[in-house]
């Protein structure tokens, strides 16, 4: 499904012969994951980049259109699109997949860290695009043009590969991105998913929606064993029995997988959410020795 | 109709959340921010690919 979406949001292939990106009316419209406008292949705009432009326009302050996107997109399904939806969440799990001789599941600062991502997204999405300003009032996509790996990857190098004249524009900040770019590539193979983890301001702004989002996942609190195997399958290191709609979950379903008693579901139409911490937690006290 | 009524109770956050959202969207482009994400979208973004 990852890649299939993948292929959907970057099925403009010719300008990946051409250099050059796609042009049509479509572009109005924005992907709900992250992939750069100005990648050859694009078919929609980014939302973070729609953000920014539309932050910094002289003409616009409150971007209604893309956080109304956003709403609509996290409201119904949350953090989802970080587990599905994305590609360059696709490219990272493959990335992961490369063998490691010691990958990192935790470290200390990690839970510290994760509050990065909410930082970036009030900063350089928000704040900079919007009092950073050039004379007539138009603000820079800071966090495309400082810190994003996927403007890089997907737009700076094929570009710049097939493209003569953007070789000869090649500076300072193009070696800084690829420096950048060059880190999350390797961090992917050591952690899992390190982009979506602690930087990505889309992910931030879709986590606000994860308690809430139509789908959702359930936990039954009478069939949970309180074995820990969802605590142990889950690569975002979240605890599913203490709580299945937290703000780190991409909804990738390997919890729901792992769960042999079938305690976790998932879905749009799974019935409230109530009780389960609580559930869970007496499971807990029933098998002590289990969890 | 007790299951639906029970679905819609607990789901009611997201939904309300999902059409404020539709709200948002249709205000946005009747004023005109399409335009502005569309202008961005179909040239290269200089700042994004690291050029500009």
């Amino acid at each position: 499904m990852q890649a299939l979406w993948a292929l959907i949001s970057n099925s403009y292939l010719q300008g990946f012969l051409s250099g050059k990106i796609y042009g049509g009316r479509l572009k109005e419209l924005c992907v709900p994951g992250m992939n750069c406008y100005s990648c050859p292949g694009a078919r929609g705009a980014c939302p973070i980049g729609s953000l920014q432009a539309v932050i910094g326009s002289y003409k616009f302050k409150f971007p209604y259109y893309v956080l109304g996107f956003l709403f609509l997109v996290g409201a119904i399904l949350g953090r989802f699109v970080c587990g599905w939806l994305c590609p360059f969440g696709l490219i990272q799990d493959l990335l992961h997949k490369i063998p490691f001789p010691k990958k990192i599941g935790t470290f200390r600062g990690d839970k510290l860290l994760r509050k990065l991502k909410y930082l970036l997204l009030l900063v350089f999405v928000i704040l900079l695009p919007l009092f950073l300003v050039d004379i007539i009032g138009q603000g820079s996509p800071y966090f495309c043009k400082l810190i994003c790996p996927v403007g890089t990857l997907e737009g700076g190098i094929p570009l710049v590969l097939l493209n003569r004249t953007m070789r000869g524009a090649v500076g300072f900040l193009y070696l800084w991105k690829n420096v950048l770019l060059f880190v999350t590539i390797f961090l992917s193979i050591l952690i899992y998913r390190p982009f979506c983890k602690y930087i990505c301001p889309l992910g931030a702004i879709y986590s606000f929606f994860n308690p809430i989002s139509v789908f959702s996942y359930r936990l039954d609190p009478d069939k949970c064993t309180g074995c820990g195997a969802c605590r142990r399958a889950c690569q975002m290191q979240i605890d599913p029995m203490k709580n299945c709609n937290h703000l780190e979950c991409i909804r990738c379903g390997r919890c729901e997988k792992a769960c042999a008693a079938g305690a976790l579901k998932s879905g749009f139409f799974i019935e409230g959410l109530k009780g389960r911490k609580d559930g869970a937690e007496r499971s807990l006290r029933e098998s002590p020795g289990r969890s | 109709m007790i299951r639906i009524r029970r679905w819609l109770l607990s789901r009611a956050p997201g939904l309300c959340a999902a059409l404020l959202g539709i709200f948002m969207m249709i205000y946005g482009l009747w004023r005109g921010e399409g335009e502005v994400v569309l202008a961005k979208a179909i040239r290269i973004c200089m700042e994004c690919i690291g050029i500009g």
